[in-house]
């Protein structure tokens, strides 16, 4: 089964802010196994503009940072899942989310007790 | 040596001290990620703060100026405190104007040793410019009918008062709205607003969301939690759902309120809290305390001033100047050009019923407001349920357009304020109507008239029918 993720990007990272966002990548899934991403540039950040991208482009499920309740509960009602609080690089976030762990408010930057333990 | 002097150079403990600032503020590093922040910061954004160390801070604050460009940046070349309004979105989805002021952090060297971030809520500032105060309308709650009025003389008043508030009425009245203009009217305007819904969540959770935990106090608590009472402390902590609280709770919710202090759970030491307390609910609390449902100290406790918001239907009048208002507001909002409603549109809207009340007023509105490309909002504007409901459950069943004239209130003469008694013997008549047609089945003649069971059996107390 083909599955569509789409997270809204600030650099490398996930957008912190929804309607905020310029870039966009788009993650395609077959059967759970990744078979495209495409990053794709917004002519201008606009909540609504990227809500009607989401339907055009068959998104299954969105990977966010900051949304604002009226798009979130659209694209519920729309059939499209949204994860949203999510905070890290988009490596790190596509990588938590093919492993099924992936949650709302998850924070994927390594933190101060993360990083001594690295050290 | 001089006693303030003692103080700077005395070992304070820090982390409780700026957790009683007000002031909502986070500290960054010199790399703009985060260090700590306060239980202010947490109320603001409600961004658990034990979570802040090493998370850049633009994931936090989610300000505009974070992504368009970071005001810390121009401290590097002015080095005074930048001071810049914007907006958050916050991490309960709701969008926040704030005046955000950016100051520089120097170690004993003068060198740069990071950023402190202070903010200051004034999204009901800006509320207050976009709605002009009239003498229709309360900090953006609208209406002039006589129930309202006499709504709009006593809000100021409670505001003023520290007296816990019980707000009931059916859903969708504004009990959320008026809680929140209530805590922004009142000294407390500047200290955190914490509203929590006793219905949607399971009673451990809920414990813990109000009265905090510790470290290990239950599987899963990794780390401590304030809970809701300590993060409104010197605020208003607003309870809606209060009809849903456990029992358990019920007697937990008591005792905090008459000790003034909360016991985390797993911990032993008190807490003391000084909050205000609003509740709501569109339950019955009464016949709930009748049935042994809700504990009745806690009722009395709450029902120090109570507020009951009237239904839509009962607000005479007040149908018409709600269009025109969220017409104005929706249209603005959007940059449509939508002035009006044609005559068709009036007979449709004012015929309806709005079980849902003024939320679903606002909700009808918004949809004519985006699906309307001209200036007149027509009968096919609006959303098709509205024409398809059926008679029983969606039209008004005001005596005067009901039984006369249905479907033909061309205008909204507003009618006489003394006309409520008028409204319980229809309501009475109809409550007898359904039940004459199910052939006295109660459970029927309920659904005929979208009500709960319960809701029927209380009416049909309160008007007699039972006997």
């Amino acid at each position: 089964m083909v599955r569509n993720v789409l997270i809204p990007l600030y650099k490398d990272e996930t957008a912190p802010r929804f309607d905020l966002c310029a870039e966009v990548l788009i993650a395609g899934y077959d059967n759970g196994r990744r078979i495209s991403e495409n990053i794709i540039v917004l002519q201008q950040p606009s909540a609504e503009d990227l809500c009607h991208m989401i339907l055009k482009e068959k998104i299954d499920l969105v990977i966010c940072g900051g949304i604002e309740e009226e798009y979130y509960q659209y694209l519920n009602w729309k059939d499209v899942k949204v994860i949203d609080d999510v905070i890290g690089e988009k490596d790190s976030v596509l990588d938590r989310y093919e492993k099924g762990g992936l949650k709302r408010g998850d924070i994927l930057f390594a933190q101060p007790t993360e990083k001594l333990e690295k050290e | 040596m001089l006693l303030k002097d003692r103080i700077l150079t005395s070992r304070i403990d820090l982390n409780h001290f700026l957790n009683h600032i007000a002031v909502p503020y986070i500290v960054l590093d010199t790399d703009r990620t985060a260090l700590f922040a306060n239980r202010s910061f947490e109320a603001l954004t409600g961004f658990p703060v034990d979570r802040c160390p090493g998370v850049p801070c633009r994931h936090i604050t989610r300000c505009g100026v974070c992504i368009q460009g970071c005001p810390a940046l121009k401290l590097e070349a002015t080095d005074q405190p930048v001071t810049v309004k914007t907006d958050m979105i916050n991490f309960n989805r709701k969008r926040v104007s704030v005046k955000m002021v950016v100051s520089p952090l120097k170690d004993n060297a003068g060198k740069a040793a990071g950023f402190i971030e202070t903010f200051y809520d004034i999204s009901y500032m800006e509320e207050s410019v976009a709605t002009p105060e009239s003498s229709y309308s309360f900090r953006g709650i609208v209406g002039r009918s006589s129930r309202m009025e006499k709504i709009f003389d006593i809000l100021p008043v409670l505001a003023q008062s520290d007296a816990s508030v019980l707000i009931t009425g059916e859903t969708g009245t504004g009990k959320d709205k008026v809680a929140e203009e209530i805590h922004n009217a009142s000294p407390r305007a500047e200290e955190p607003f914490i509203k929590i819904n006793c219905g949607a969540l399971p009673e451990t959770l809920l414990e813990s969301e109000l009265f905090g935990h510790t470290k290990g106090a239950f599987t899963g608590a990794v780390d401590s939690k304030p809970g809701r009472f300590r993060l409104a402390h010197n605020g208003t902590l607003y309870l809606t759902e209060i009809g849903d609280l456990p029992l358990t709770l019920q007697v937990k919710l008591l005792t905090v309120l008459d000790d003034g202090a909360v016991f985390p759970l797993g911990g032993n030491k008190r807490v003391p809290v000084n909050v205000r307390l609003i509740a709501a609910t569109h339950r019955n609390l009464e016949e709930m305390v009748a049935e042994g449902r809700f504990r009745q100290d806690l009722f009395y406790r709450l029902n120090v001033a109570r507020l009951h918001l009237p239904a839509l239907r009962e607000r005479n009048g007040d149908v018409r100047l709600l269009l025109d208002y969220f017409l104005h507001f929706y249209a603005s909002k959007a940059g449509r050009q939508c002035k009006e409603f044609s005559d068709s549109a009036l007979e449709l809207l004012g015929t309806y019923a709005y079980p849902g009340n003024v939320r679903e007023l606002s909700n009808i509105v918004e949809y004519a407001v985006a699906v309307c490309e001209g200036e007149t909002i027509r009968g096919d504007h609006l959303p098709s349920y509205i024409k398809e409901v059926p008679a029983e459950r969606g039209v008004r069943s005001d005596p005067a357009e009901k039984t006369e004239v249905p479907h033909a209130a061309k205008t909204f003469q507003p009618q006489a304020v003394d006309e409520v008694p008028s409204w319980k013997s229809v309501e009475k008549q109809m409550i007898m109507d359904a039940l004459v047609k199910t052939g006295g089945h109660k459970g029927k003649a309920a659904s005929i008239l979208g009500w709960g069971r319960s809701t029927l059996w209380r009416k049909m107390k309160q008007y007699g029918i039972d006997r």
